[in-house]
Parts: structure tokens; sequence; C-alpha cells
């Protein structure tokens, strides 16, 4: 078990290390690195500025030595200033990333609360129309495009209806704030949980021990609850990750829509300003927020099938 | 006698054997294809290829007057802009149909650049194994643990945004899956008798992966596509939608959401039709790439 923790946080730790050359390799790939960290505002740039940020970026040294300056201060959390606001970016994700992560939370609960136990609904009473309206459920949040779903809950529920607000704008961060937002990062992985539950528990049920133990004569339910339900909920627990990579990619979008003031939105702002360092800063955060998930869940993985582990 | 009446119960017709009068009827069809999707694909592709022959007006026409025209049946609407006109006054049916292009392009060129380049490492990944197969396996799995959105954003700032970058940035998305799934196949299928007897025949390595192995994985290989063309969509609708996909003023099904989010209020339709149509095209394309799979080979149900 040491030994596939070990070799699982290695791969971690070198595609970490993978971003951070990726980030670097772009920034000196393209023209002059330079321009990445200029902002060109109402009188230009003078070549005192140029000179400076030549001197600050360390361009006059080889190029590994200028990978390993920057990595260096990266470690030591400084990320360097936003080209558009000139605050420290390190404050800037400081201040937003709790927020993301409240959405993100109470989106995964949400998408858990909702997904397998319609996945497990779904595969007992398949065939019948319970199982198709869950499907449908599925077929829909993994076909419409989060954005949309997004602003089809502002049109209705905001513009139409009335009932909750469209965004955050001068109320905070209270409960009704939360509903809209949630509920569309939600879908999508309530989605992708409910189809893999199904398939898994049908799987299951259709298994040989399954069959004996309805033969022996136990009960409908604590045939479902005790010996099917827990090997079914492998597959889930499973692509938990990959849902998560959708988590960060829906928060991103979600943000948007709802002008929630968290890391994607951070991150948005950055592209429409051309603010490289903060955009820098807020990937290397995702990146290594999602590789410790994904460890994490390689490990629980590992830990409840032992075939994985000496695979 | 007894093999005649065998045959003529009704237990030996299954559902293979059925009289074949009935499958040539409409109804039949319907059972057997997924209709409704291949109609909204096909007109999909009509509305990509032929969409200045298609489209009633200019997409990029801006007209000052009509701004906001909503759809025919409403009273103030027009029969001339049937769906309505977007903010601008461009007219909306014309820019659905434009907007069709750039799912058609994403699919023809994106999908099948990222086939091609993952199919090609999937095989000789699994096919020379050792260190080759060390390399590719670990850029894979460290490429899929980077977050693709962000790094596309953070191309998207470096590079500028444009077209060709868009659709190159979703071939970077596509083609993780070809090469683990190629891969797993073409591990078992190297050890098997006839790539062996080709070998002794002295058969050079390419001709071995190209004529007895890449045979054998392209079923593999069309079922990963078609499960991953709905995806490659609806990324890309969100990289436009974000404002790091197609450039405007093309128009695109996503950018055309992100226009009409101002204005909710006034102009449901700006936001709503563009979202309709990434649903509907994505939706057809998952439920095509389900009945492909089911078709050729059930047992790859745990891709998708």
């Amino acid at each position: 078990m040491s030994r596939f923790i070990a070799r699982r946080l290695a791969y971690s730790v070198i595609a970490l290390l993978g971003a951070t050359m990726l980030v670097f390799g772009l920034s000196r790939a393209v023209g002059d690195p330079r321009d990445l960290y200029i902002q060109e505002g109402g009188y230009g740039t003078t070549p005192e500025t140029r000179k400076f940020l030549e001197k600050q970026l360390n361009l006059d040294k080889p190029l590994a030595a200028q990978y390993g300056i920057w990595l260096g201060r990266v470690l030591r959390g400084d990320l360097g200033n936003s080209v558009f606001t000139r605050a420290p970016v390190l404050r800037q994700i400081r201040e937003s990333a709790p927020r993301t992560l409240k959405l993100g939370l109470v989106s995964w609960v949400l998408a858990t609360g909702m997904g397998i136990p319609l996945g497990i609904a779904a595969a007992i009473t398949r065939g019948t129309a319970w199982d198709k309206l869950a499907r449908g459920f599925a077929l829909l949040g993994q076909a419409a495009p989060p954005f949309w779903i997004g602003i089809m809950g502002i049109l209705l529920f905001s513009v139409k209806l009335r009932w909750l607000p469209a965004g955050t704008e001068g109320e905070g961060l209270a409960i009704r704030n939360f509903v809209l937002p949630a509920v569309t990062l939600g879908w999508l992985a309530a989605a992708g949980y409910m189809r893999i539950t199904r398939s898994a528990m049908l799987e299951v049920l259709d298994s040989e021990f399954i069959k004996l133990a309805r033969a022996k004569g136990v009960s409908g339910w604590k045939v479902i609850w005790k010996h099917a339900f827990r090997n079914a909920l492998i597959p889930p627990l499973t692509v938990s990750a990959l849902l998560l990579a959708g988590f960060i990619t829906g928060a991103v979008v979600v943000e948007t829509v709802f002008a929630w003031p968290g890391l994607g939105r951070l991150a948005v702002d950055a592209v429409s300003n051309n603010d490289y360092p903060l955009m820098t800063g807020t990937v290397l955060v995702f990146a290594a927020v999602y590789l410790v998930i994904n460890l994490l869940t390689d490990i629980a993985y590992a830990f409840i099938d032992p075939r994985i582990r000496f695979s | 006698m007894a093999n005649e009446a065998l045959a003529r119960s009704p237990a030996a017709i299954t559902d293979e054997e059925a009289p074949p009068g009935r499958l040539r009827t409409a109804v039949g069809w319907f059972t057997r294809y997924p209709t409704i999707p291949i109609l909204i694909l096909l007109m999909m592709v009509v509305c990509g290829i032929f969409a200045p022959l298609i489209a009633p007006h200019d997409p990029l026409r801006p007209n000052v007057i009509a701004q906001s025209t909503p759809p025919a049946w409403y009273e103030q609407g027009t029969s001339k802009n049937l769906l309505g006109t977007d903010h601008l006054g461009r007219d909306m049916v014309s820019r659905l149909v434009y907007g069709a292009r750039v799912s058609l392009l994403v699919v023809v060129v994106s999908t099948t650049s990222g086939m091609v380049v993952g199919t090609f490492l999937g095989l000789i990944a699994g096919y020379f194994g050792g260190n080759v197969d060390e390399v590719i396996s670990r850029v894979v799995d460290i490429w899929l643990a980077i977050p693709f959105l962000l790094v596309a954003m953070i191309i998207v700032i470096v590079l500028g945004q444009s077209f060709t970058l868009m659709l190159g940035l979703l071939a970077l998305l596509a083609w993780s899956p070809f090469v683990r799934n190629v891969r797993a196949e073409v591990l078992s299928l190297r050890e098997r008798d006839y790539v062996a007897c080709a070998k002794i025949a002295g058969a050079p390595a390419v001709r071995i992966l190209w004529r007895h192995i890449l045979p054998n994985v392209l079923n593999t290989v069309m079922v990963i596509a078609s499960l991953r063309v709905g995806q490659l969509i609806l990324s890309e609708s969100i990289l436009s939608f974000l404002g790091v996909g197609v450039p405007p003023p093309t128009p695109a099904w996503g950018s055309m959401v992100a226009d009409g989010r101002n204005y909710l209020n006034t102009a449901w339709w700006i936001s709503t039709l563009p979202g309709i149509a990434i649903l509907l095209v994505v939706m057809a394309f998952n439920f095509t790439g389900d009945w492909i799979r089911d078709k050729t080979d059930p047992r790859l149900r745990q891709l998708g």
C-alpha cells in the first residue's frame, strides 16, 4: 500500500512540475515575454520599464536558470503582481478561493445526494417510467451546455418568476444565492454519477452472489443495501476524479454566468484583461487542487479494491 | 419434419429473423435506427456545408432599426426574421445556420486529428511496449492531470484568439482516450498467432501494425470517436461562451448564448435558441454514439 501511494505521489509531483513547465514554457515560447507582463497604458511603455522587467524576469540568464528562479518564487508563494490591478496575485487568489470552495462543496453534496440514489433507484426499477425519467435527466445534464442551464435558470427563476437572485452583487453570499449556481454546477456531475451508479448497480444485481443471496431468502432491501450497493459503489468513486475535472471547468463557467466572485471568475477576468501573471496563478492553484483530489481518489480506490494496488 | 416444426415455432423467431416484410416499413426503420438523432445530425451537416445558400440573410450584417425583433409568432415579429434578431439586429436564423459550421469543423478537424494522433500513439505504445510505452502512457497520465480549460485559456492569452487555434486546442482535448483504449487492445492483439506468423514471415513492424493490428482496433476507434464528438462540441461552446473560442463576429452557438445574457429581460430568444441548438446536436451525437457502441461491441459500454 505504501509503495502504491509513493508511486502515485510521484506521478502527481511530476504532473504538477509538468504544469509549471507548460505555463513557464508558454510565456517564453512566443514573442517577447516582457509583453505578457506589461499592460499598454495610456502612455505606452518606457524603455526603463522594459529594462526593469528584463532584470525581474532574469531574461539575461539561460532558460533553465530562468525557470529555476521562477519556480523557486512560485514555491515560496510569490506569484507576482496582477498586471491589471497591480495587487499581488496570491492575495487575490486567497480572497476568492474560499468562495469557490463553498460553491463547489455545496454542488458536490447536491450531486452525490441526487446522483447516486437516483442511479440506484433507476437500476432497481429498470425499464419502468421512473427509470426512463432518471435517464432523461442524466441525458439532459450531459448534453446541455452548463452555461446555458445557468442562463435558463436565471431566465425562469429570476427574470420571470422573481424567486431567486440572478447574481451575487450587493447581497453577499446568502443561502438563496447558492441555489441556482449550485444546481447548475451539480447537474452535470449528478448526471455522471447517476449513469455510472445505474450501470454498476445493474451489473452487480445480475451477478451470481446476488442470485444466491436471493435464493437463500434474504429480503429484497437487504440484498440491495448490504450486497449490491457496496459493490456498486466502486465505479462511481473512481469517476469522482473525472467529475471533478468537470467541476473545475464548471466553476469557471458557472461563476461567469452568476457573477460569483471566485477563482473561476478570476481566471476569466484574467483572460479578458490579458493578465498573464494572474492567469498563471489561478491555473497553478487549480492544477494543484485537481492533482491532490486525484491522488486522494486513487488512494481511496486502492483501499476499497485491493486488486488495484497490485496491478 | 421435426426440424421444420422447430424452425417455425414462435420461440425460434428471434429479433434478427423477424418477418422480412415488416423491417422495410417505416416503423421498423424507426425502431432499428436512431432516426431523429440522425435527422438532426444530417440537418447540422447540410446547414454547415450549404450555410450561404440556406441562410436568408447575412449573419454578420447588423440592422439598427430591427434590434431584438422577437420571433415571427409574436405580434411585433416579422416573417422576414422567423426567429427574430439579436441585440444588434442580426438575423437569428442565419446566425444559427452559420453556427453549425463551427460545430461541423470541430467534428471534422479536431475529432479526426485527435483520433489519428491518438490511435497512432496507442498503436506504437501497445506494440513496442517498454520505454516507448512508458513515455507515452506517462505523458497521457500527466496530460489528464492538468485541467484542460485553464490551459486552453492560458494558451489563448499567449497566442491570441483564433479559429485555427481553437480547433487545435480541441484536438488536444480529443486524443488521450484513443491512446489509452487502443494501447490496451493492441497489448492483447500482439500476442495473437497471426501476428507471430507475420513476424516469422519477416514482415516489418510498420506492415504488421498497418495490415494486421490497425484493422482490428478500428472498431474501438470509431466507437470512441462517436462517443467523444458530443463532448468536443460542448467544449467548443464553453470556450466560445467564455470568449476564448471562435473570435467574434463569426457566429458560434456558444458566443451567441453569451451575447444574449444581458438581454434576458427583453429578448429571451437570443440566449435560448443557440443553447437549444447545442443541446440537440450534442444529444444526437450521444444517442448515435451509444447506438453504434451497442450495435458493434457492447463490451465497450464502460467507455461511455
